[in-house]
């Protein structure tokens, strides 16, 4: 296949022009785009919030910024990279994109639903872009009561509505990929030859679906104590001020699932793929997916051992955790498993799936400290706590978004990015992480408290390392931008399956026409055949016509 | 110091070094995983490289006893985990009974402190080495958090309840106090220092610079000016309820249920009296929200628990 003819052939990004066809389309794939151009420029406005934390903390004062202006970074930091990215990244972007494809299907089940999920995530980012442009809001971006509902001073409604809002794009998306997975598999694609992919959307909709209207709910219930002094939080008006913490980690723990299970689902696609193997304990692995789902609804008190719960919550609430670990755990040994006997190439995606598996086994690991209550205590609420979850979310959910999107870049463009400079970023993000987080877990374990704007000095040594990391790190994050817009012009032609890869979205032609599929197809493998030819997997790739 | 910073924080507290041998527990055990999935990754990734662009590896589907292994090691060791931790967590949150009471109110954004015998610090905790000490504490406006690194232990402390916190320190020195609950502008500023001294320092330092009047006499005058005497006077009136003696018993309610009579409970009775009524008793106490401070709460709470029990009184005699 040459230039011209990927030009010439009609497919969803040139068979029609306009700002109207982009914004009024219902193609799923477009869609993705939508959401990739919005969550990117999200990406970048948290990334700015977090570069001049990084700053300030490179001295022990408060030289570069004031309180004030430290506290409203470390919120909208938080706001905008957990509600505004890492919650839409993957399902929004790539399950969007891949979710029909792997099934087999035309498009979603509800087209018109999707787009208006995009536009709904929109009107909510423009809320909490202005709450950001009238002066910002400094409650972290756990709002915790009553600061948050009586005594801030900033533009909490505003946020909250922004949040409130983007909450029901959420729930969109999570029943459109719910609908969709139960009703237009292609024929013969049963339950268990979907993708792993499909398995992690399937898991994370779930909780998109029964998680987001509880963090709705709570928010407008702030709002109202804001508003009308409604008493519900605060003690003073005869509220409970941790009724909110409960509330709000009901959701807002499965929230963290909701940003690792799809990217644990993209890892388990590229292991694959790089290994050219089935995945090692298939169905183990699906099932880890819904456990971790279901069992996360259930250990939202681990964040709240020193909260003035009791004492026997707390155990149950601990023992409830270290359980959600395991299935973590069989993951990561699956993942490993499927490497063995293998035929592992290091393509930039692959670099960026073990990049994943190590840093989220550093994630992982670390998070069993925070489960055991005796240790909780101490490092609650410091340093430790924020080099967890940043490996978990950054390390993990981020490395496994630009895996992704590294290895279907192809698939949505038709061109290929540069993978020399494509592995250097995958390095350089792997360092400068490392040197970014690492050096946390040792400042909360020696004490330094998180949302602090000034600290002790002996904690700067630290403190000046993760914010020389960081910079590395930014410069891995603005090489792929860099590069993939490059290659949407230069990039060479991709091809069908420039990977390899087995799955229904390599069966068909990159960019895919607007319908997918040039007819519909019935699935004859299970996922992950590449002990087979790409044309026997389904009816796709035999000649039924020339 | 030899990197020039501490890896470690202080071990300060009987509690530190029980947390710390927990720390290493896990420090080993984690250290052990990540390096077996890190050193498999890489011989596997180096082993099975791809040598030619025809390879095709026979396809492995799982193993089942391969799966119940690597589920059952990791549940054992995390359960072994979670055992350990929820013994010490029960430690931290029960302190001994003879533990000495000091009293805690966080505003935005300093610390206040009293002791029993009527000494304030501000931003400053002064207790003796190796006795244990009792913070019972409360926050006037937002939620704060005594976080104290060397002692390894943090409570939240709640706007309009009390929480507790108990140390025993170990080591004579100056030790670092952080708010650990986000609160605010300042909060950052929220900082201070706990200073353990030998008991006769501690007593000195008692002695010295003291207001004289105790938390028990300040509650007492309270008592008396918000009128209380009137209705739980001595031996109680057919309006309310005597005192003495109630503090850790159990009340009988008028609903028919129970409550032992703790902070919060003489806290809420005095704020809300309407909330729990004393079986045998009208409704007729008004609040005293708006009345009273949060130190003077704690002051009538000190001097309710000094009020012995008339039976315990008479048994003496």
């Amino acid at each position: 296949m040459n230039v011209s003819e990927v030009e010439r052939r009609e497919h969803y990004l040139n068979v029609n022009y306009g700002i109207r066809s982009w914004l009024l389309t219902t193609d799923h794939k477009r869609i993705a785009w939508l959401y990739l151009l919005s969550v990117t420029l999200f990406f970048f406005i948290g990334g700015f919030f977090a570069t001049l934390i990084r700053l300030e903390l490179l001295t022990p004062q408060g030289d570069l910024v004031q309180a004030e202006t430290y506290n409203k970074l470390f919120t909208m930091h938080g706001v905008t990279m957990i509600f505004f990215f890492l919650i839409p990244s993957i399902p929004a972007v790539l399950g969007n994109f891949l979710v029909p494809m792997m099934i087999g299907a035309r498009d979603l089940a509800f087209p018109r639903l999707n787009l208006a999920s995009w536009y709904i995530f929109i009107l909510g980012g423009v809320f909490t872009v202005m709450a950001a442009a009238a002066g910002g809001v400094d409650t972290g971006w756990t709002f915790y009561t009553p600061y948050s509902s009586i005594y801030s001073n900033t533009h909490v409604v505003l946020t909250v509505i922004g949040i409130f809002v983007t909450g029901f794009s959420s729930i969109l998306t999570g029943l459109n990929f719910i609908v969709t997975i139960h009703k237009m598999r292609a024929p013969g694609m049963t339950w268990f030859r979907l993708p792993l992919f499909i398995w992690a959307h399937y898991a994370t909709s779930i909780i998109f679906v029964l998680g987001t209207p509880v963090i709705a709910i709570t928010l407008v219930l702030v709002a109202l104590e804001r508003i009308f002094r409604l008493g519900i939080f605060d003690p003073a008006l005869g509220g409970d001020p941790v009724l909110f913490q409960h509330l709000f980690w009901f959701y807002s723990h499965p929230a963290v699932y909701i940003m690792v299970l799809p990217a644990m689902g993209v890892v388990s696609e590229l292991i694959a793929c790089f290994s050219r193997k089935r995945v090692f304990g298939y169905s183990v692995v699906a099932f880890a997916s819904l456990g971790i789902a279901v069992i996360g609804f259930l250990v939202w008190g681990h964040h709240m051992f020193v909260s003035g719960q009791s004492v026997h919550a707390g155990m149950i609430f601990s023992l409830l955790s270290f359980l959600v670990a395991i299935p973590s755990a069989i993951k990561v040994f699956n993942w490993t498993a499927t490497l063995y006997k293998g035929s592992i190439s290091y393509d930039a995606p692959m670099l960026y799936a073990l990049g994943f598996i190590g840093l989220f086994t550093i994630g992982g690991l670390t998070g069993l400290f925070l489960a055991t209550l005796g240790i909780d205590v101490h490092v609650h609420d410091t340093y430790f706590v924020i080099a967890h979850f940043h490996y978990i979310m950054v390390g993990g959910s981020v490395m496994g978004y630009l895996g992704g999107i590294h290895f279907w870049w192809p698939k949505m463009t038709g061109r290929r990015y540069p993978e020399g400079w494509a592995r250097l970023a995958a390095l350089i993000i792997f360092i400068g992480f490392n040197l970014t987080f690492f050096p946390q877990f040792v400042l909360g374990y020696i004490g330094m408290p998180r949302r602090y704007h000034v600290y002790p000095p002996e904690f700067q040594v630290l403190n000046v390392m993760s914010t020389a990391g960081a910079s590395i790190l930014a410069v891995g994050y603005l090489l792929p931008l860099t590069y993939l817009i490059w290659s949407l012009r230069y990039g060479t032609v991709a091809g069908r399956n420039p990977w390899g890869a087995r799955g229904l979205e390599w069966e068909t032609p990159s960019p895919p026409p607007t319908e997918n599929f040039e007819r519909t197809p019935t699935v004859t493998e299970g996922a992950y055949a590449y002990e087979k030819a790409p044309e026997e997997i389904s009816t796709l790739g035999r000649p039924a016509h020339v | 110091m030899i990197l020039g910073f501490p890896l470690f924080p202080e071990q300060a507290s009987t509690m530190a070094a029980r947390v710390d041998a927990l720390f290493y527990f896990l420090v080993a055990v984690t250290v052990f995983f990540a390096a077996l999935i890190f050193f498999m990754i890489v011989v596997f990734a180096v082993k099975y490289r791809r040598r030619s662009e025809d390879e095709r590896p026979r396809p492995i589907e799982g193993n089942f006893w391969l799966e119940i292994l690597w589920s059952a090691i990791p549940l054992g060791l995390t359960m072994v985990m979670f055992v350990w931790g929820a013994i010490i967590y029960f430690d931290i949150y029960n302190p001994p009974n003879d533990a000495l009471e000091i009293s805690i109110v966080g505003r935005q954004w300093m610390w206040k402190a009293q002791h029993a015998e009527g000494q304030r610090e501000i931003n400053e905790l002064h207790v003796p080495v190796g006795q244990a000490v009792k913070l019972t504490m409360t926050s006037e406006d937002v939620i704060h958090d005594v976080f104290l690194p060397a002692f390894r232990i943090k409570q939240d402390v709640l706007p309009g309840r009390y929480t507790t916190l108990w140390f025993q320190a170990t080591k004579a020195g100056e030790y670092p106090l952080f708010c650990a609950q986000y609160c605010g502008t300042q909060h950052s500023g929220m900082v201070g220092r706990v200073v353990v001294l030998e008991p006769a320092e501690f007593e000195k330092w008692l002695s010295g610079g003291a207001t004289g009047v105790s938390m028990i006499d300040q509650g007492a005058s309270l008592f008396k000016r918000f009128g209380c005497e009137t209705c739980h006077g001595a031996g109680g009136t057919s309006q309310g309820p005597s005192l003495a003696g109630l503090f850790g018993k159990t009340v009988k309610l008028q609903e028919g249920t129970t409550v032992t009579a703790d902070e919060n409970y003489i806290r809420e009775s005095i704020l809300d009296p309407r909330a729990k009524i004393v079986a045998g008793y009208q409704p007729i106490m008004p609040t005293f929200k708006g009345l009273v401070s949060e130190e003077g709460l704690l002051q009538l709470i000190a001097y309710i628990k000094s009020l012995e029990g008339a039976e315990r009184k008479a048994a003496q005699k």
